[in-house]
């Protein structure tokens, strides 16, 4: 029984810990863009990484405010989302969905090399103490909670997480709200009508390549602010951190839960990080396997978990049924 | 044959010949030519449509009727030559601003948003709504008002079509043939003043294909101008106010439907030289299963057929599924 509380508090304090705020957030984006427009942007991690480097950079090593690095880090995805609409908006959805995964790998690499070590510190990144107090400074000190521990029935956190944890939900919650808002108004309806056809939409006067833009623009925001969200919670950066996966690892979390549904990549990420943590427990716990191998052997459990759920439920947990039968 | 429409009657006195002017042109185009590779698609040299009338345009597959349809409509851009609709030079005009000139095409292959309700695409068709911008989409209360309008301009639309029943299932959910209605009541949300209709009986039943033609009939009356593309003779005898006859890009002949059913010229292009019998017109060899009987069908002797795909390739394939 205890081993049981184990397993499943382990996986509570990670489906609500920030590593699944990172990725609701970077799953709302891809929402956006892929639930609701149809875009398909296989390069959210690097979204993530310009909006978390943005931060990073103008912070620890310009010097720059917190408050001016984090809009530089949102302008940065901004500005990424503009560089890669303006040449395959235009274009077939599949020239998008290459040209993402090549930027976020190009940005990626151009970050780490040795060249650019004195701009972005290299293989290195930016630890937290570079530039003197490091990038996350103002945000530890804006922090309510004093140091220590605190428990909420089988929650724990340090002082420094649940104040991640708190900004962090509150932000997901504001987004939501805000992606709520605009899908339920005509600018919504107009998205959902590029995904299903354009040529509809533009025969009925929709600027189609404008408002792929700005759901381009506004997906790639919500992943610069989980690429921030990233960078804060853990003080210092990599690039290594910024691999393909994690942008597949959103796409995991978006359809477990349900694109195109408003709660979906929340309930998604839920899922998601509670499954992977709970089952790495177990599998400590029930010492079957070497402690090494219970990393892959996680992630290939949620995997079947995945494979199963599009063979019973394509739409996802929360994802409407009646609009996956026309999918087809 | 149609009853007299007042189109009709202004254009009785018009001589039935290529790029005859007419009395009170909506649409005229001149020297519009596109090629693809060393073929040409569409070469009219020129054009004019009535205000206020029912034109068809026939001719065999791949006499470029849906090419000439994407470039006046913006969605393909000629090699040469201009337009004006309306008094507006649309020559160089995205096909987006099309539509809000008052000029608004449908689709040979229906493009119902299958996963939006039918009221959804009804709404979709409304031009100048504040919700489509950004950050009014934001504040309801900036929008709800004109949404309401809308919304019952919408109904009433519906009403008409019939599809009044169905306003909350999802567009997927409906019949080819109650796709064809939707699609041709949510180009008239636009509130044009030209109809551009891309073989609007095509795969219809028959019992709706009496039921859309009365549509179509009904547009002149609501001050709307209708072009329609059609391989089904008896629709376009039925409806026509004037008919364009188009074969391997040009225009061959027009006139009124009794003049271009006696055109030697006509039948030649339809049947080939040589068979050149009125009676031969409205032949019926059934084309695998899309079109309704009287058809007229041409096995083509030329490759356009391929170019004209090129604009809805994919959706067909969707449509196969």
């Amino acid at each position: 029984m205890d081993a049981l509380v184990t397993i499943l508090a382990g996986g509570l304090n990670s489906a609500i810990g920030p590593t699944a705020i990172v990725f609701a957030l970077a799953a709302i984006g891809l929402n956006v863009h892929y639930g609701y427009t149809g875009l398909l942007n296989f390069g959210q991690v690097g979204f993530m990484l310009v909006g978390a480097y943005g931060l990073g950079i103008s912070v620890s090593i310009y010097g720059a405010p917190f408050w001016v690095g984090i809009l530089i880090g949102l302008g940065a995805s901004v500005a990424l989302a503009l560089l890669l609409g303006f040449p395959t908006l235009r274009l077939r959805a599949d020239y998008l969905a290459i040209s993402t995964i090549a930027a976020a790998e190009i940005i990626r690499f151009m970050i780490r090399s040795t060249g650019a070590r004195e701009f972005t510190g290299g293989p290195f990144g930016i630890p937290s103490n570079v530039g003197g107090p490091g990038f996350a400074q103002t945000w530890h000190q804006m922090n309510p909670f004093p140091s220590g521990r605190y428990t909420f029935g089988w929650l724990q956190f340090t002082h420094t997480r649940l104040w991640v944890v708190i900004v962090g939900w509150g932000l997901v919650a504001l987004v939501t709200l805000v992606v709520w808002l605009l899908m339920r108004s005509p600018w919504g309806r107009v998205l959902k009508s590029i995904r299903e056809d354009e040529d509809a939409a533009r025969a009925l006067g929709k600027n189609v390549f404008a408002y792929k833009m700005q759901a381009l623009i506004l997906g790639g925001v919500l992943g610069g602010l989980a690429g921030i969200v990233l960078a804060l919670n853990q003080a210092a950066i990599g690039p290594d951190q910024f691999l393909p996966q994690l942008t597949f690892f959103a796409y995991a979390v978006l359809i477990l839960g349900g694109a195109a549904s408003i709660f979906g990549p929340i309930l998604g990420a839920f899922v998601f990080w509670f499954l992977l943590s709970s089952v790495e427990r177990a599998l400590l716990t029930a010492d079957v396997i070497p402690t090494a191998t219970i990393g892959p052997a996680r992630l290939a459990f949620v995997g079947v978990l995945l494979v199963l759920l599009m063979a019973f439920r394509p739409q996802g947990i929360l994802g409407n049924k009646r609009e996956m039968v026309l999918d087809g | 044959m149609a009853e007299q429409t007042s189109a009709a009657a202004a254009l009785a006195g018009v001589e039935p010949v290529p790029g005859v002017a007419k009395p009170d042109p909506i649409l005229i185009a001149d020297g519009v030519q596109r090629r693809f590779g060393g073929l040409t698609a569409v070469d009219v040299e020129h054009l004019e449509v009535q205000r206020g009338g029912i034109t068809a345009l026939i001719g065999p597959n791949g006499a470029g009727k849906t090419t000439f349809f994407n470039l006046m409509t913006g969605f393909d851009r000629p090699n040469a030559g201009t337009w004006r609709f309306d008094g507006h030079d649309l020559s160089h005009v995205p096909a987006h601003q099309v539509a809000r000139y008052g000029m608004v095409r449908t689709f040979q292959l229906t493009k119902a948003l299958t996963r939006l309700s039918v009221m959804e695409n009804m709404k979709l068709g409304a031009t100048g709504q504040a919700g489509e911008r950004f950050l009014r989409a934001l504040v309801p209360a900036l929008w709800r008002p004109q949404e309401a309008e809308i919304e019952a301009r919408a109904i009433e639309l519906l009403e008409r079509f019939r599809l009044g029943h169905m306003r909350d299932e999802l567009g997927g959910e409906l019949s080819g043939g109650q796709r064809k209605l939707l699609e041709m009541a949510r180009a008239l949300m636009v509130q044009p003043s030209l109809v551009m209709l891309d073989e609007p009986m095509a795969g219809v039943n028959p019992a709706l294909t009496q039921s859309l033609l009365r549509h179509v009939q009904e547009l002149p009356s609501m001050g709307m101008t209708v072009i329609f593309v059609e391989h089904d003779m008896d629709v376009v005898m039925e409806i026509s106010d004037w008919i364009v006859v188009m074969g391997q890009g040009r225009i061959l002949a027009e006139g009124p439907p009794a003049d271009v059913a006696r055109n030697p010229d006509v039948i030649d292009a339809y049947i080939g030289a040589g068979h050149g019998d009125e009676s031969r017109f409205t032949p019926a060899p059934r084309r695998s299963g899309t079109a309704p009987a009287g058809v007229i069908e041409v096995t083509p002797p030329d490759e356009d057929e391929g170019t004209e795909d090129l604009a809805d390739g994919a959706d067909r394939r969707q449509e196969d599924q």
